[in-house]
């Protein structure tokens, strides 16, 4: 069944769906094409949970919820640590001989913003994969604090304006590079840790179901363009994407066990990073004669770091 | 399967030994929690029997207290029996998934071995933790030795998982002199005590893979009111005549009585002691040695400190014309939050009693019994006079120049 609903972008579209339409995101919003793409991965039962962030906000508000799987959310930092105690709780009760469907096996993930991910909950998650949880924890990671307002995050990278690091007469924004996830996630010897871009859905799908074949603690870093904190159009949110990873600003890779790095997605036609950057609002600033310098960091920066990662998945062969 | 802990009649045992083995007998189905002190035994003990084949639930080894009570949450919710233990510092940082735990109905049994909170750090008993769970929307149960502590979880877990009350509870012990003093404690056999619990009954839970449900929602000004008030409803109307029903329970099974009010030769009493934790098995000896001179003093112990059993306590005391509540905790800036409670109680009342207010023990600083015969000489002269003769806030075993308010 799983095979027919991922051959065609139609039929994933269109498969039986455990995150209702109905809720509350952003028109354009990438958060909900991420997770109908985890969630449409596999046929298996799921428990789910959401810290405090706008998927959270936008899902489940009293009396409506837009989840048709058990799901919980604790607080802004925990979710990551309501899902192992799910988790924990399954072991015990099938130790035990008391599920009540001791056929079926559910697989647990938990999501969070990257807010929750890279700032507030990174202890939690930490402590979860440290323990070796058997769930996956999927960041959506929109590189700001959407859901308060567009503040940095540790995620936000250098030069985006945001509302506690606004572009100004003295200031070009946000002035930390993105904090680099994936290396610490691989660091704790996690058994999978993945880089993920809804515009690239097979890719996603791919790595979504090798997560869930996967034993233990599976982290997944999942851009998600925010057409309200990015500024741009809400129908332009896979352009968006799409500019993303062929600018190689957002590549897809992943890393197993913590120490083979694959290259997942090489775009034929590698644009520059101006385009993207130029397609925001978020870096409309950088486009002026005193800010400019800061493009032609970025476009070092990002070869610099496709040539590492080319350098590291080499070492690997 | 578990193996069966052969357990004599009467073990010697300290208050986290006793906590230890109730969760055994419970067979929790998850503990998830992070050391400290005082109350690190209890988990300690735990891994102990587990490492021996006594336990065949999960034992998550959390990387704060926070994560802990956020794993206890998540296992809450999935659908089974949880339980943790933590002190202070530890307790302060769950604090915000406390509220979360009662919100969501989780019931979830916590043992709280009290201990001071910081600044300046200390590591021994008083009662600042909790109080500071107080508004949490648990209930909180206070024992003044190892005998309640074993008694108080096997309680816990039955009134926590009632499903008309569906709400965590707290055992509080006082750190160092009930969770690390031996005293002699009675034990039922391991299948008598989880009879006594029952079996856990699942409702809501998020394993029941045929009947989803959605955990820890948002609910604004439209919902949220409802919510808080339907909360506060189960925990004034169901718990008391729950915990009521376990104890008459425990009575027939045991002989042991506990009261949701522990009164002391109350019965014609004049003057008395207010207090919770040991200090109460302290201030029974003073009043035994009072009553020896004909002085007529009683004693009131806090057993379930939430809910707070108002018309309970007013009753006990309707005879009394002068009463002292003892705090420890620092009352940073008002009365002690027992003199408030009491005085919340007695209001309305007709009581013509005069009411004072002791701070001491903070830190884990000694009260002797010298120094509960001077409130009690206190009171006697606040009875006599009908109005107080001392200030109305006290603070006493303090060095220094005394120190007095109100």
């Amino acid at each position: 069944m799983i095979q027919a609903k991922t051959k065609n972008l139609k039929n994933f579209s269109t498969s039986a769906e455990r995150f209702e339409g109905a809720n509350l995101l952003c028109p354009g919003c990438a958060h909900s094409i991420i997770v109908r793409e985890v969630l449409n991965a596999t046929d298996d039962h799921l428990i789910l949970g959401a810290s405090t962030g706008c998927l959270e906000v936008c899902t489940a508000v009293y009396p409506h919820t837009s989840w048709d799987a058990s799901w919980i959310h604790i607080g802004f930092e925990n979710g990551s640590s309501a899902v192992a105690g799910a988790e924990a709780m399954y072991k015990a009760l099938k130790n035990k001989g008391r599920l009540k469907q001791p056929d079926r096996t559910p697989k647990f993930v938990a999501f969070g913003g990257d807010g929750a991910t890279y700032d507030i909950g990174f202890q939690w998650i930490s402590g979860c994969f440290e323990r070796g949880h058997d769930m996956m924890y999927v960041c959506l990671d929109n590189e700001v604090y959407a859901n308060t307002g567009g503040q940095r995050s540790s995620s936000t990278p250098i030069g985006a304006s945001a509302s506690t690091t606004p572009s100004g007469r003295i200031s070009y924004g946000e002035k930390q590079n993105k904090k680099d996830m994936m290396a610490i996630m691989a660091a704790h010897g996690a058994p999978y840790v993945a880089q993920v871009a809804p515009n690239q859905w097979r890719d996603m799908v791919s790595k979504i179901q090798k997560g869930f074949a996967t034993k233990g603690p599976v982290f997944i870093n999942a851009m998600s363009a925010c057409t309200t904190e990015w500024k741009f159009a809400p129908e332009d949110t896979i352009a968006i994407s799409d500019l993303a990873t062929d600018s190689l600003v957002f590549p897809l890779y992943e890393i197993i066990d913590g120490t083979k790095l694959n290259i997942t997605y090489r775009p034929k036609n590698v644009i520059p990073v101006r385009d993207y950057l130029g397609a925001q609002g978020r870096f409309k600033h950088l486009f002026t004669k005193q800010y400019e310098y800061l493009i032609d960091e970025w476009q070092t920066r990002v070869d610099a770091k496709w040539e590492q990662l080319q350098r590291r998945e080499e070492a690997c062969l | 399967m578990a193996d069966i802990f052969e357990l004599r009649d009467i073990e010697v045992w300290d208050g986290n030994m006793a906590a230890s083995h109730a969760l055994r007998q419970a067979q929790v189905d998850v503990v998830a929690a992070y050391p400290i002190t005082p109350s690190t035994p209890i988990v300690e003990n735990y891994a102990s029997f587990m490492a021996n084949g006594y336990i065949d639930g999960e034992f998550v080894m959390a990387e704060s207290e926070h994560g802990a009570m956020s794993c206890c949450i998540g296992a809450s919710a999935a659908g089974g029996r949880v339980a943790t233990a933590t002190s202070s510092q530890g307790f302060a940082l769950m604090l915000e998934t406390l509220y979360s735990a009662s919100g969501m109905r989780l019931p979830i049994v916590l043992n709280v071995v009290n201990r001071a909170i910081g600044a300046p750090l200390n590591v021994n008993g008083d009662h600042s933790d909790m109080y500071m769970g107080r508004d949490s929307g648990w209930i909180q149960i206070d024992c003044y030795n190892p005998q309640d502590v074993y008694d108080m979880n096997l309680v816990a877990f039955r009134v926590s998982e009632d499903h008309d009350i569906r709400l965590p509870a707290m055992v509080h012990q006082d750190g160092f002199m009930t969770s690390h003093t031996a005293q002699r404690v009675k034990t039922l056999s391991d299948d008598v005590a989880y009879d006594f619990i029952g079996e856990f009954k699942p409702m809501n839970d998020m394993l029941d893979l045929d009947h989803p449900v959605t955990h820890g929602v948002q609910t604004e000004e439209d919902w949220h009111f409802e919510h808080k008030a339907r909360q506060h409803h189960a925990l004034m109307s169901a718990v008391l005549p729950k915990i009521q029903e376990a104890f008459d329970g425990l009575k027939a099974l045991t002989g042991r009585e506990y009261n949701i009010v522990e009164s002391y030769t109350m019965e014609d009493a004049e003057i008395a002691i207010v207090c919770m934790g040991t200090s109460v098995e302290t201030a029974q000896e003073v009043s035994n040695e009072l009553r020896a001179q004909g002085i007529k003093a009683g004693v009131v112990g806090i057993r379930v400190f939430r809910p707070f059993p108002l018309e309970q306590i007013a009753d006990v005391l309707k005879g009394c014309k002068a009463i002292a509540t003892l705090d420890r905790s620092s009352p940073n800036g008002t009365v002690g939050a027992l003199y408030n409670e009491l005085a919340g109680a007695l209001f309305n009342t007709g009581t013509h009693a005069v009411l004072t207010n002791n701070i001491y023990g903070l830190g884990g600083r000694d009260l002797t019994k010298s120094s509960i015969h001077t409130i009690y000489r206190d009171l006697q002269a606040n009875a006599q006079a009908g109005s107080p003769t001392t200030p109305l806030q006290q603070f006493i075993g303090l060095r220094g120049p005394k120190l007095s308010f109100f």
